[in-house]
C-alpha cells in the first residue's frame, strides 16, 4: 500500500511519513497540491491523506485534480479544523475525514479500511 | 379558584419589576391604571358634569316655577281678601255717612238697616251705634248689648284713632267664629255743618266668618295645599285643613312683615318642608296664607330623578365595564407582543452569541490542534524510535515520559475535538442522537467545576435507550442549561443527578435532579416566564429556562418542575423519539411539494 500524504505543515507531515514508515507503510510526503501532482506524475499511489486547508490548491480541488487522472485512487480528509463547512464537503465528496491530532492506529485503521473498500 | 382569576391578564399577575433589569420594559400595570384613569376621566367627567347642570338647572327651574305659582295664588287671593273686606267695610261707609247719628240710633231704621245687610250681603250677624264716650246706644242683634260701656276696649280706641276697625276672628258669646269691622264718623254739634265743636260715633258689625271661609276653601291648591289666615300673632282665623284648628297658634313660623305678597319656605312641627306664599292684609291684623307640602309638588320631580341617577349609574357602569374590559384587552396584547419582541430579540441575540462561541471555539480548536498534530507525531515518532530501534525499548522511564507527553496530547485533542464537535452541531440541524453522548458532551465541559466544588454527578442511563432523532445543538442547549442552573442551585458537597428512562415508544424522559437551595412554591409558577428571575443581582436575565422551555416545546415534548426549598429540584424533561415538526415547517413542506 503505497500512501500519498498532502499537508502544509512540513514537520507534522515528515513525522507522520516516519511513524508510518515504523509500521510497514510506505508513504510519500508533499508539502503543496503542485508537489503532489508531481509525484503523481512519476509514482503511483493507492492512497492519498489530504489536508483541507492549505495555499493555492485546498485538499479538496487536489482530490479533483487527482481523480480526474486517477479515478481508482482512494482519499481520507485530515485536517486541524472541524468546521461544519469541511464536514458537510467531506461528507458530499464520500470521503473519510479525521481531526488532528489524530492516533496512529486510528488512521492505520482508517486507510486500511478505505482501501478495502468499506464504509 | 375564584372566577376573576380566568379574567386576570397576565401583566396584573406579574410581580413587580422594580429589582429586575426590565424595570423599564414591563411596567403594564402602570400603562394600564393610567390607560383606565384617563380614558375614564374623559369619558365621565363631562357626562356627570352635563347630568348634574341639567339636574340643578331643572330641580331650580321646578323649585321657581312652585314658588311663582304659590306666590301668583296667595296675590290672587289676597285681592278677593281685600274686596270682601273692602265692600263690607264700603257699606258701613256709607251707611254711617248716609244717617245721621240720631237716624242711626233708631232701633227701628237699624232694624231695617241690618235686615237689608243681611238680604243684601249676607254674613251680617248684628249691628250696633257706639258713641264717643264708649257706650253702644243702638244695637240690633241677638243679644242684649244695649248700654255696654266699649271705652276701655282696644279695639274702641284703635277704631276712634283710625276711623276705621277690623277685628281678629274670636267666638264671643254665641261660640261661633266671627269677625267685627267698626267704622268711624265725625260730625259737628248743632245745626250748623261748619261748626268747630264735634263729635263722633261708631258704627259696628259682627260678620260670620262663614263668607270669609268660602273664599278660601273654594281655591284649588295642588301638593295638598292649604289656605287659611292668621293674625300678626300667628293665630289661625279660618280652618286650615292641616296646620291647626281655628283660634290655635299656627305649627310654622310667622312670616316677617312685607308690603308685597312674598314666598318663603318653612319647616313645619312635622318636619316637613312648606312652601308659604303669605301676604299681610293691608289695614287689619289678618295674613294670608298659601301653605303648599314641597314634597308633593316635587312629587314628579323625584321619580323623574330617580330614573335619571338609575340611568346615569347605569351608563357609568357600562362605560367603566367597557373601558375595563377594553383596556385590559388592549394592554394584555400589548404585553404579549412586548414579551414575544423581547424574547424574539433575545433569541436572535443568544444564538448570534452562540454561534459567535462557535466560530471562536473552531478557530481556537483549529489553531491549536495544528502545533498539537505537530507535537503528537514528535513524541508518537520518539516512541516509534524506541520501540522499533530497540535502543531504549528496555529504558521504562523514558517510555513512560513519551507516554505522558502523548496521553497529554491526547486530552487537549479529546478538548478540542469537543469543542469543534459542540461548535459544529450549534449549525446542525436534524439528526440521530444518543442521549448518552449528549449528556457526557454537556457534561465535560463541566466535570472540572464539579470536581473543584465536590460535586457528585450521577449519569444513570441505559444502554439500550434509543437515539432520538432531533436537533442536537438544541438538545445541548437544553441541557447545559439544566445542569448549570443545578450547579448554581449546589453550594458544594452537593449530588447531580441525570437520568433517563424510556416512557413508551415514542417518549423518553430525562430527569435533572439537584440537592441544591430549591425554589419556592410562589417562583415556581413562574419560573418559566420570560425575564422573571430570582438571580437579578447575580446577573440572571431570566430567559434561562424560558428559552429551555420554548426549545423543549419546538422539539416536540413538555418539561415539568418540583422543587422543594432547601431540599432540591427535579426538572423532568419528556422528548419524543422522533422529531415533530413544526406546524410551520410542516405548512412550508406542503407548500413545496
Amino acid at each position: 500500500m503505497r500512501i500519498l500524504l498532502v499537508d502544509d505543515e512540513a514537520d507534522y507531515v515528515s513525522t507522520l511519513a516516519e511513524r508510518l514508515s515504523f509500521r510497514g507503510i510506505d508513504a510519500q510526503w508533499a508539502l503543496s497540491g503542485r508537489q503532489a501532482l508531481k509525484y503523481l506524475e512519476t509514482e503511483k499511489y493507492d492512497l492519498a491523506v489530504l489536508d483541507i486547508k492549505m495555499p493555492k490548491i485546498g485538499g479538496i480541488e487536489l482530490k479533483k485534480e487527482i481523480q480526474k487522472k486517477y479515478p481508482n485512487m482512494k482519499f481520507i480528509y485530515l485536517t486541524g479544523h472541524g468546521s461544519e463547512d469541511d464536514y458537510q464537503k467531506g461528507v458530499a465528496d464520500s470521503v473519510h475525514y479525521l481531526i488532528k491530532p489524530v492516533n496512529i492506529d486510528d488512521l492505520i485503521k482508517m486507510m486500511k479500511k478505505v482501501m478495502e473498500g468499506k464504509d | 379558584m375564584p372566577i376573576a382569576q380566568y379574567f386576570k391578564p397576565a401583566f396584573l399577575e406579574r410581580p413587580s419589576p422594580d429589582n429586575t433589569v426590565y424595570k423599564h420594559t414591563f411596567n403594564f400595570r402602570k400603562i394600564w391604571k393610567m390607560t383606565v384613569l384617563i380614558t375614564a376621566a374623559v369619558a365621565l367627567i363631562p357626562l356627570i358634569s352635563i347630568t348634574t347642570i341639567d339636574y340643578n338647572v331643572t330641580q331650580r327651574a321646578l323649585e321657581s316655577e312652585i314658588l311663582l305659582r304659590a306666590g301668583r295664588v296667595a296675590s290672587n287671593t289676597k285681592r278677593s281678601i281685600d274686596f270682601f273686606l273692602a265692600k263690607h267695610k264700603s257699606v258701613l261707609d256709607f251707611l254711617i255717612n248716609d244717617n245721621t247719628f240720631e237716624e242711626i240710633k233708631n232701633t227701628q231704621h237699624l232694624t231695617e238697616i241690618l235686615n237689608h245687610l243681611k238680604t243684601g250681603f249676607g254674613g251680617f250677624v248684628d249691628i250696633g251705634v257706639i258713641n264717643s264716650k264708649g257706650i253702644q246706644t243702638a244695637y240690633i242683634g241677638d243679644y242684649k248689648l244695649e248700654g255696654k260701656d266699649y271705652s276701655n276696649q282696644e279695639w274702641f280706641k284703635k277704631a276712634v284713632e283710625h276711623g276705621v276697625y277690623i277685628s281678629d276672628v274670636f267666638l264671643g258669646f254665641r261660640n261661633q267664629p266671627h269677625f267685627v269691622i267698626a267704622v268711624k264718623r265725625v260730625y259737628s254739634i248743632g245745626e250748623d255743618q261748619k261748626s268747630l265743636i264735634k263729635d263722633f260715633y261708631l258704627l259696628r258689625a259682627t260678620i260670620d266668618t262663614e263668607h270669609f271661609n268660602e273664599l278660601l276653601s273654594g281655591l284649588e291648591l295642588s301638593g295638598m295645599g292649604d289656605a287659611f289666615i292668621i293674625n300678626h300673632n300667628g293665630i289661625i282665623q279660618t280652618p286650615s285643613r292641616i296646620h291647626g284648628d281655628v283660634l290655635k297658634k299656627i305649627d310654622i313660623p310667622i312670616p316677617e312683615y312685607s308690603e308685597h305678597t312674598e314666598v318663603r319656605e318653612y319647616m313645619d312641627s312635622k318636619k316637613n318642608i312648606n312652601i308659604v306664599g303669605y301676604a299681610y292684609i293691608p289695614d287689619t291684623n289678618f295674613i294670608l296664607m298659601i301653605v303648599k307640602n314641597k314634597a308633593q309638588l316635587m312629587k314628579a320631580w323625584y321619580s323623574t330623578r330617580s330614573v335619571l341617577i338609575i340611568f346615569l349609574a347605569l351608563s357609568i357602569t357600562i362605560i367603566l365595564g367597557v373601558i375595563l374590559s377594553m383596556t385590559t384587552y388592549l394592554v394584555n396584547n400589548l404585553y404579549t407582543a412586548d414579551k414575544k419582541r423581547a424574547m424574539a430579540m433575545h433569541r436572535i441575540g443568544y444564538d448570534n452569541k452562540m454561534a459567535t462561541i462557535g466560530r471562536l471555539a473552531a478557530g481556537v480548536a483549529h489553531e491549536i490542534n495544528n502545533p498539537l498534530a505537530v507535537i503528537n507525531e514528535k513524541a508518537g515518532l520518539i516512541k516509534d524510535m524506541f520501540i522499533y530501534q530497540h535502543k531504549y525499548d528496555k529504558d521504562e522511564k523514558l517510555i513512560n515520559l513519551v507516554d505522558s507527553v502523548i496521553s497529554s496530547v491526547q486530552r487537549c485533542g479529546n478538548i478540542t475535538h469537543r469543542l469543534l464537535n459542540f461548535a459544529r452541531h450549534l449549525e446542525v440541524s436534524i439528526q440521530s442522537v444518543n442521549i448518552r453522548n449528549l449528556i457526557d458532551d454537556v457534561l465535560g465541559f463541566l466535570g472540572k467545576e464539579a470536581e473543584y466544588r465536590s460535586i457528585k454527578v450521577i449519569v444513570d442511563i441505559p444502554d439500550n435507550l434509543p437515539d432520538m432523532v432531533c436537533d442536537r445543538g438544541k438538545m445541548q442547549q437544553i441541557f447545559l442549561n439544566l445542569i448549570n442552573n443545578a450547579f448554581a442551585a449546589i453550594e458544594s458537597d452537593g449530588t447531580l443527578k441525570i437520568e433517563a428512562r424510556e416512557k413508551n415508544s415514542n417518549f423518553c424522559i430525562i430527569t435533572v435532579s439537584d440537592t441544591g437551595c430549591g425554589i419556592k412554591a410562589a417562583d415556581l409558577e413562574l419560573i418559566f416566564e420570560p425575564f422573571y428571575t430570582t438571580k437579578a443581582s447575580k446577573g440572571g436575565t431570566g430567559l434561562g429556562l424560558s428559552i429551555t422551555y420554548g426549545l423543549v416545546s419546538e422539539a416536540g415534548g413538555y418539561i415539568k418542575v418540583e422543587s422543594e426549598v432547601g431540599k432540591g429540584t427535579h426538572f423532568m424533561v419528556t422528548l419524543p423519539y422522533k422529531h415533530n415538526r413544526g406546524k410551520k415547517e410542516e405548512k412550508i413542506a406542503n407548500t413545496l411539494s
